[in-house]
């Protein structure tokens, strides 16, 4: 016994050796040098100087608080569009009627596929002259005449938008529509038996046991929002005139685009602030849920 | 019943899927179409989704016209499987230790794996790009998997480890009883038993290595050979005159070998995915 508990020590630490190793070099001195970075003037040149806060002063004083303002607006119109288009889904998917398991298949493809691949796709059906998008619309008559949707601030803002939604939309279906599954039928049943109606058993027992689930989903996929790249990135690398120009798309044509890695880090420290209290929100409510349902483990 | 409807109910239910599926597959649909139609069908006012003379042309140009084609698609699978079997050589013990024993700062190093989950490959691009840069690994397959292989980590280690819980403790004690050694335990007894667990977790960081490759090929990679897909056929993207319908059925011819892992074990994707919303 003495033997088990002498090794006890440091085998989970053994374990623990190759995900740490790689959380090291990629993400833990990564974040590291960033912070480093976003004090200096470093740039193509192998010389470079500490300046302080000179990079934050930089930004401040740009139109760097316009970009935040538009990051947040971006991600908020897109998560509650997924939430709402999701909760959609998964309550018409739950319905039991014939169908439904080929219905619940068919979600999927958005999420499963390379997002740059699906975005190809969203690039040419918003192409203006012979796009899916802009000719449907011509036919029924919302449209008069051919509509370059990636050529204006605002409908491209809104494409970039629409298209995030689409591929974020599976995941949040699924999700919810495993949650809304896993609450016990004989609360229905009950329920039924009482005469409640439809509306009234979604309203008084679905939709109070999915909340913790909707509450997650809806942060996780800020989460992923935030971070988004791909789609704007292919779609407009930022444009019209920096209307769908993120925090994250500004921060990469700083740096990678235009070699200013100093002042690219101080925006990078700026996204990790962010996530960082987003990450907080979230281990906030898995405690309180962990609290609330002990047997909820996992 | 329970769950008897009425006609219009039925009406409502199937004609809310309808639309539902139609903004999900639409564009997989139109891709598939425009694939077929030539390139003269394509650029014709006003719109017409179906159009004369579909044919399959462009899924025999295309090997002509992107040349490289079958050299992304290598790319793309080869960088996702060993970002997938990395991932597991890290997830895999990592997990059990979470899942089995007692250790200090135990949750606090949990909640430090799932915490790299708020980051993409685009919040640390700076620092990799210059460490990249300064260690010589731009341009190597390497640039594009080491990254990638620490995105996949957090959530396999979250989702084995809720799996293993589950396991029954005696198994393994009854191994060490007999004078197994802890890690031949973890190969032996553990693995074998925890395998439907891991299939998860292999199938979830397969798709997720697949899917994450743009961002990290477009700027730490440079040289057209190593190109996965995505950064493959965005070169064309870009261009003035689009050849719309061949890059169209090349996305499609792309996207097949994980539709088709995602429709034989959509089963195992759906639990991996919703691992967590479920209540045990």
């Amino acid at each position: 016994m003495a033997h088990t508990a002498k090794q006890k020590d440091y085998f989970p630490f053994l374990l623990l050796v190759p995900a740490t190793l790689v959380m090291v070099a990629v993400v833990a001195y990564p974040l590291f040098e960033t912070f480093r970075l976003s004090f200096t003037n470093t740039s193509m040149s192998p010389n470079f100087e500490y300046v302080g806060l000179e990079n934050y002063e930089k930004i401040m004083s740009r139109r760097f608080p316009e970009v935040i303002a538009r990051t947040f607006y971006w991600m908020g119109l897109s998560v509650g569009l997924k939430m709402l288009i999701g909760m959609l889904g998964a309550v018409l998917l739950n319905a039991m009627v014939p169908g439904r398991t080929l219905f619940r298949i068919l979600v999927m493809p958005p999420w499963v596929i390379p997002i740059a691949i699906g975005v190809f796709i969203w690039g040419w059906m918003y192409n203006g002259q012979f796009g899916m998008i802009s000719g449907v619309a011509q036919r029924i008559g919302i449209l008069s005449g051919p509509f370059e949707f990636l050529a204006y601030k605002n409908s491209a803002f809104m494409s970039t938008i629409v298209t995030d939604v689409w591929i974020g939309v599976p995941m949040v279906t699924i999700y919810l529509l495993a949650s809304m599954q896993s609450i016990s039928r004989d609360l229905f049943e009950a329920a039924w038996v009482d005469g409640a109606s439809r509306f009234y058993r979604f309203r008084r027992i679905t939709l109070p046991l999915i909340v913790p689930s909707i509450a997650t989903m809806a942060l996780l996929s800020a989460i992923a929002t935030f971070n988004s790249f791909d789609i704007i990135w292919i779609l407009t690398e930022g444009g019209p005139r920096g209307a769908t120009t993120t925090m994250i798309i500004d921060t990469y044509k700083t740096a990678i685009s235009r070699f200013k890695y100093g002042e690219g880090a101080a925006r990078t420290v700026m996204i990790v602030l962010f996530l960082g209290s987003f990450m907080l929100v979230y281990f906030m409510l898995l405690s309180r849920l962990a609290r609330r349902s002990p047997n909820n483990a996992a | 019943m329970l769950h008897k409807y009425r006609w219009y109910e039925y009406v409502l239910i199937y004609s809310g899927l309808a639309l539902f599926l139609t903004f999900v597959l639409a564009p997989f649909v139109e891709a598939f179409v425009v694939s077929l139609r030539p390139l003269s069908g394509l650029f014709s006012i006003p719109y017409r989704f179906i159009t004369d003379e579909m044919s399959f042309d462009a899924y025999f140009t295309m090997w002509e016209n992107v040349p490289l084609l079958w050299l992304y698609m290598f790319n793309s699978f080869f960088i996702a499987t060993v970002v997938t079997v990395l991932g597991l050589i890290c997830i895999i013990p990592a997990a059990y230790a979470f899942a089995r024993f007692e250790f200090p700062a135990r949750n606090t190093l949990l909640g430090l794996f799932i915490a790299v989950n708020m980051f993409s490959g685009a919040v640390l691009i700076i620092p990799l790009f210059k460490l990249m840069q300064q260690y010589g690994l731009l341009n190597t397959y390497f640039a594009m998997i080491a990254p990638g292989t620490a995105f996949v980590i957090p959530t396999g280690i979250w989702l084995l480890r809720s799996y293993l819980i589950r396991i029954p403790r005696e198994l393994e004690e009854a191994a060490w009883v007999d004078g197994a050694g802890k890690l031949y335990t973890l190969w032996r007894v553990i693995i074998p038993v925890a395998l439907p667990g891991i299939v998860v977790v292999t199938i979830t960081a397969f798709i997720t290595a697949y899917a994450q490759q743009f961002i990290f090929a477009l700027t730490f990679n440079s040289v057209n050979e190593l190109n996965p897909l995505p950064v493959g056929l965005f070169q064309f993207f870009g261009r003035q005159t689009v050849v719309w319908n061949e890059l169209m059925a090349a996305s499609l011819v792309g996207i097949l070998p994980v539709l088709f892992v995602y429709v034989f074990l959509q089963r195992y994707i759906v639990a991996g995915l919703t691992a967590g919303a479920v209540k045990e």
